[in-house]
């Protein structure tokens, strides 16, 4: 996974501005902040506010309310698993429990070191090769356990 | 000697089951053995068991080999430089293949088969043949013709295309918007994605027509953010068509304007529902509106807005191009046209099968999907997405119609089938089903966002043997409150998956099985 800069308030100030005129910016400016640090750092909110003249509250409802935006760093590596349906009906109960226990964490934590978030997606578009999993930008799908444990090498590296 | 084309899929389906390294490695072997090779990244031609399906140009046409694996590529090199001899894993012509030969392929038209970074051969392969026909009549010819042809919304709710557009060429504003919802947050579907990454053309030419239909020009793709793939692919194709005067101030030359713009979602599955989508796209929270007013009438940034499905727009460049009698010839009752139904879960030939409506479920999970992919007994099918019915073998005659799942109390919503065998819990299901209206719910409603909490609750208490007579009537009695105290189809349809599961799998909530279901 790319290294992502550390938080910084001119940078992230500069990637506001950059994009202020565009129709509902918000949320193209939560990605690229997103994109650049890694997650949206507590000093960005007031920020946006301030340049895009909303209240602190609206940008802080709208950080909230997406399950993509974070307010810390994941960890190195972030390892989406499938827990819809048609990954359900193809033993995906049963990998999620494998991963979770391979890391000692449940889904939604990062392992203690830092090194994986292991998060639950619903649905990948890749229902027809289920069950189906996304390691940072790589899909990975037809995955069984000696796949899956392929992708947690990976992710520990 | 000439260079070989060879075909490797590009779409996320093929790339996660090794596509890429499929084409690096016929790219290496090629320079070894000093083969001149021309690789495409195709589209997806929705044979999804065949993954990595890679196809070779042959004097006899494209001769489809499936599915390679890197260490198939040396020898099946070989094949292709014998103009597609023999293999183990040889599959004949691709349009040969029963799954793709009994289809009818109209939105899916050139998936799989065109180059989706090239404009030329989208042209070459009929494109933009159905803006032409647009721009030689007036827009209110083009919005009847959409009407005529009886298409509607592919995207769940099956609203008539050409009504919703007449609404907003009718209603007059200084600027109006065509949305395009590629949010694709049900489960079992990915029609969209294929699309957009197959032969993203189609997707721009169609929301082209509708542009020039209501008088709108500018345009939205809100793409979810869980499509990296179909995301690239959409930015290139609009570049392509703008670079080639496609797209912008004068639309091929005419005099309309219209150009196109990528947003990405951020995760949230309430923001495929089109009010929602609205406010997302405005920077807000991906809350649900209350209508009225209609999208149509005050939608984006309050003006008035198409918003549509990426297969209801997708569709629109063939009706115009072969005009709305033909479209209309296939299909049943109410639904016409054709449906690309998406076979999924645990299933033998999962992938892409456009059908004319009429199709019974049946004949889509047996025939064409094989059974399941286990070779168990399959159990039950959810149709529709996280909000469409389970439905159970007695069900299988129900054919593929908007009307006909209405009926049977489930939904064909954007044709998703997701098969399941006799391993299934089904009241696991119904508890998931609870589980992700509580996740996903924008928290407007109070039957929505409590309703589906006390509901995964209670069925935790009735699969646990407590109390099962009062606590399955709870069920049900909050099911009701949801379906009739909800604003939005998220809290108002989770107890289509939840009382499907109770009612044909009793059994699965310590209940006497059915007697139909147990056939
Ligand atoms: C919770 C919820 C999620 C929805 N998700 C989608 C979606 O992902 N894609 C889509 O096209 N329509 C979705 N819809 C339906 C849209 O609200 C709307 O009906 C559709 O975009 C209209 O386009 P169409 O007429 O072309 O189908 C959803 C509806 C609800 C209630
Ligand atoms: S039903 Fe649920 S998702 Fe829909 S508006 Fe109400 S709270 Fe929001
Ligand atoms: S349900 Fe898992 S990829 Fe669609």
């Amino acid at each position: 996974m790319a290294t992502r800069a550390p938080w910084d308030i001119d940078i992230a100030r500069a990637i506001i501005v950059e994009r202020q005129a565009v129709p509902g910016a918000l949320l193209p400016i939560l990605h690229a902040l997103q994109e650049e640090f890694g997650y949206i750092d507590r000093e960005a909110e007031p920020l946006i506010a301030g340049i895009l003249n909303i209240s602190r509250a609206e940008v802080h409802g709208v950080v909230t309310f997406y399950h993509d935006f974070r307010h810390k760093p994941a960890g190195r590596h972030v390892l989406k698993l499938c827990r819809a349906e048609s990954c359900q009906a193809r033993g995906g109960d049963a990998l999620a429990a494998r991963a979770q226990a391979r890391l000692g964490v449940t889904l939604g934590d990062t392992t203690a070191d830092g090194q994986v978030s292991l998060e639950p997606v619903y649905c990948l578009g890749l229902c027809s090769v289920s069950p189906a999993a996304m390691l940072d930008d790589k899909v990975v799908a037809r995955l069984d356990d000696k796949k899956l444990d392929a992708l947690l090498a990976e992710a520990a590296r | 000697m000439s260079r070989i084309r060879i075909y490797v899929p590009g779409d996320a389906a093929a790339v996660a089951v090794g596509a890429d390294e499929v084409a690096a490695a016929i790219e290496a072997a090629a320079g070894r053995g000093k083969t001149a090779v021309e690789i495409v990244r195709n589209g997806s031609r929705g044979l999804h068991w065949l993954e990595p399906m890679v196809e070779v140009a042959t004097s006899k046409g494209r001769i489809g080999y499936g599915p390679v694996g890197v260490s198939d590529v040396e020898s099946i090199l070989k094949a292709a430089a014998a103009d597609g001899a023999d293999h183990a894993l040889r599959l004949g012509r691709p349009e040969d293949i029963p799954y793709l030969k009994t289809q009818t392929r109209l939105t899916f038209a050139r998936c799989g088969i065109v180059d989706p970074r090239s404009l030329d051969d989208y042209r070459a392969h009929g494109g933009y043949r159905g803006l032409e026909k647009a721009l030689a009549v007036p827009p209110a010819a083009i919005v009847d013709e959409v009407t005529q042809s009886g298409l509607r919304g592919r995207g769940g709710a099956g609203f008539p295309t050409g009504i919703k557009w007449k609404t907003v060429q009718q209603t007059a504003a200084d600027r109006k918007y065509i949305v395009c919802n590629a949010d694709e947050g049900d489960s079992g579907t990915f029609a969209d994605r294929m699309i957009m990454e197959g032969d993203p053309f189609v997707l721009i030419e169609g929301m082209t027509i509708a542009g020039i239909a209501v008088g709108a020009t500018k345009g939205y793709v809100y793409i979810r953010s869980e499509y990296p793939h179909a995301i690239a692919a959409m930015n290139a194709a609009i570049a392509a068509a703008r670079k080639a005067g496609r797209l912008g101030a004068k639309v091929a030359g005419s005099a309309y304007a219209f150009d196109v713009e990528v947003r990405v979602g951020a995760g949230a599955y309430v923001c495929g529902e089109e009010t929602s989508l609205l406010d997302s796209l405005e920077g807000k929270r991906g809350q649900v509106r209350a209508k009225p007013p209609l999208p149509a009438h005050r939608g984006l940034f309050g003006k008035p807005t198409v918003i549509n499905n990426v297969l209801s727009l997708a569709t629109v460049p063939i009706i115009l191009d072969k005009g709305a009698a033909f479209y209309k010839d296939f299909g049943m009752g109410r639904s016409r046209g054709t449906m690309p139904i998406q076979l999924a879960g645990n299933v033998k030939y999962p992938g892409l099968y456009e059908a004319a409506f009429g199709v019974t479920l049946g004949e889509l999970v047996d025939d064409i999907g094989g059974g399941t992919a286990t070779g168990r007994p399959v159990r039950a099918v959810q149709v529709g997405g996280p909000l469409g019915a389970y439905f159970p073998r007695a069900l299988f005659d129900t054919p593929f119609d908007y009307e006909a799942f209405a009926a049977k109390d489930g939904l064909i919503g954007h044709g998703g089938v997701v098969v399941f065998d006799d391993s299934v819990d089904m009241a696991k299901q119904a508890r998931f089903a609870m589980e992700f209206c509580a996740i996903e719910s924008c928290g407007k409603c109070t039957p929505c966002r409590v309703g589906s909490t006390r509901g995964v609750e209670v069925i935790d208490r009735i699969a646990a043997g407590k109390d099962r007579a009062a606590n399955t009537a709870l069920l049900e009695d909050l099911c009701h409150t949801m379906k009739f105290g909800s604003l939005c189809a998220l809290g108002g349809f989770t107890p289509y998956p939840v009382m499907s599961a109770l009612i044909h799998f009793p059994e699965d909530f310590g209940a006497p099985p059915r007697l139909e279901a147990a056939e």
